[in-house]
């Protein structure tokens, strides 16, 4: 029987199959596709300490091989979210990750001060979204940011800390390492690359916002490297994710050197995705005789 | 519940310029009301979104939906090159409907504009009994449909289901101006109100029928991602906080398509 059982920070996963945060909602949506016990782990969208409206409309658009959102962290605050959302995760056998966003330090301490008194398995700090004016990616494009929030939430998380990482800097590494000199349990990358589309008939931007985050296949190889590169620069677990869109593309994630995936906007093209990469993964175990999933995590080097 | 599964082409047509009729054999037509969507995937590979195209007609014996579009980008291109027998994806059915049990014994008037007035025709279909062979739901249907010009499409069959006016931009047929014009030239007074069209045209009958104190159901559209709910790509402003986002932001895609357009705010 092929193993792909993981461990994160000492939380066990029955497998490394979680969900990229912001394409799942917190699983209800796509629960009539998917069999959400047969995942690893649920990462919801991000919440923060009161609830956000978000962008104006358009929101997403297609591009080349991948698409362009600028959301704006909409959500319904930590009060809905408690009383909704992880009162609906709580009937599934899976770990819990709860994205957390905010415009300040404080704003991020209270939600992770709300997550403490909850069953949750693992919390994911927002330090990458490029499609808010006010906090999230300005705590992640300078090392001492990222060391300086990590720390502080650090000392109040009474739950493992995940800190998600924009790929938009000159070296994703040395957020990598300020993370983890904090204290930070894992590193999730990447977050979105930051892009702009122009309809050329309308002279213009084809995004409210101007400019939205880019997912999806086209930034694959990308993400690739910038785990790859990562592994070689901290110890602590990584959970790697940027245009997964079958069971091969997370395997070539975790021979970068990823503990565990993220499937993200192909969700919204394959609603069964996630589903079958647990399936594909064992697939490709099985043909390959590997029996402990961990054997390849970070076997290319 | 919502599926994800293969269709395949019946018969593809350019039925006006640059719009195309496509029947599609889905068992997603099993289930399909009016005033729901679809969404279709390309078999290219760089274009990876669902595309929401919304159902004009679903066969009588429930096998097949018929998608009117535009031709407007890569994807709708593709599509109108499709030919019978190729086999294509499907995301459906998706979206809430029009509220057809509102109608019961009243006179509904269905307003569709342009690349609106493909839904229109089921709902038509369905609000009169399929034109009497069956018991209809309103008491009488009206179809006051706006085009650009006289390059029309669907006509036919909505005479078959709703006595028809027109209204066109440039007054080549019926009514030169708005459906709201059209309506108030042929002196119709709807109980209640469908309508499917560009925004500005539902704002016009958002107003009137307002101010009228008349119910109208609007069927809105915005860029989506998943059409399922879960991105919250295609938001609308919402006169109450919702049930789902707490922040006045309803979803189109699950929430609507169609609202009662006292609940939202364009």
């Amino acid at each position: 029987m092929a193993s792909q059982k993981i461990s994160i920070a000492g939380v066990e996963f029955k497998n490394p199959v979680v969900t990229a945060s912001g394409t799942f909602g917190s699983g209800m949506e796509y629960g009539e596709f998917v069999d959400l016990n047969k995942l690893g782990g649920v990462v919801t969208k991000g919440v923060a300490n009161v609830p956000w409206p978000g962008n104006p409309t358009p929101r997403v658009t297609e591009v080349y091989g991948g698409m362009l959102n600028a959301i704006g962290l909409q959500n319904p605050g930590i009060d809905v979210f408690i009383e909704r959302d992880l009162a609906f995760l709580r009937d599934y056998d899976t770990n819990v990750i709860v994205n957390v966003c905010g415009k300040s330090v404080q704003d991020y301490l209270d939600v992770v001060e709300r997550l403490n008194d909850t069953d949750i398995d693992m919390m994911e700090i927002n330090i990458s979204c490029p499609n808010v004016k006010e906090g999230a990616i300005a705590f992640g494009q300078k090392a001492e940011s990222v060391f300086d929030i990590t720390k502080k939430i650090k000392d109040v998380a009474k739950k493992p800390v995940i800190m998600k990482l924009s790929p938009n800097v000159t070296d994703i590494t040395e957020m990598a390492k300020a993370a983890e000199a904090a204290g930070a349990d894992a590193i999730s990358l990447i977050n979105t690359l930051t892009g702009m589309k122009i309809d050329i008939n309308r002279r213009a931007f084809a995004l409210a916002n101007k400019t939205g985050g880019m997912s999806g296949p086209a930034i694959k190889p990308i993400a690739v490297r910038m785990v790859y590169q990562c592994a070689h620069a901290v110890k602590i677990p990584i959970i790697g994710m940027g245009g997964i869109s079958c069971a091969e593309d997370a395997i070539e994630f975790m021979m970068a050197g990823a503990t565990a995936v993220a499937a993200g906007a192909m969700n919204f093209v394959n609603p069964y995705l996630t589903e079958e990469i647990v399936d594909g993964i064992e697939a490709f175990m099985i043909k390959n005789k590997i029996e402990d999933i961990n054997e390849i995590i970070g076997c290319v080097d | 519940m919502k599926k994800k599964v293969a269709g395949f082409v019946i018969r593809s047509e350019e039925i006006a310029m640059d719009i195309y009729s496509l029947w599609i054999e889905t068992e997603l037509a099993k289930d399909a009301k009016p005033g729901q969507f679809v969404g279709v995937f390309t078999n290219d590979k760089s274009a990876i979104l669902p595309r929401p195209i919304s159902i004009c007609e679903v066969s009588d014996d429930k096998t097949a939906l018929r998608l009117v579009y535009r031709v407007v980008g890569k994807g709708t291109k593709e599509f109108s090159h499709l030919h019978a027998g190729r086999r294509l994806q499907l995301l459906g059915v998706l979206g809430n409907g029009f509220p057809v049990e509102e109608a019961q014994g009243k006179h509904a008037v269905l307003m569709g504009g342009g690349i609106g007035v493909p839904p229109i025709v089921e709902l038509a279909k369905v609000l009169s009994g399929k034109g009497g062979e069956e018991a209809p739901i309103a008491k009488q249907v009206t179809a006051v449909i706006g085009y650009r010009d006289a390059g029309t499409f669907l006509l036919e069959e909505l005479q078959q289901y709703a006595k028809v006016v027109i209204a066109t931009d440039d007054g080549s047929l019926g009514t030169k101006g708005t459906v709201i014009d059209a309506l108030n030239a042929n002196d119709i007074s709807p109980d209640l109100i469908y309508s499917c069209g560009p925004m500005p045209m539902l704002r016009g009958i958002k107003n009137w029928a307002e101010a009228k104190n008349i119910p109208a159901y609007i069927s809105l559209e915005e860029r989506m991602a998943c059409g399922v709910g879960a991105c919250l790509g295609c938001v609308c402003k919402t006169k109450n906080v919702d049930h789902h986002s707490h922040v006045n932001n309803a979803r189109i895609c699950t929430d609507g398509p169609v609202f009662d357009s006292r609940e939202v705010e364009i």
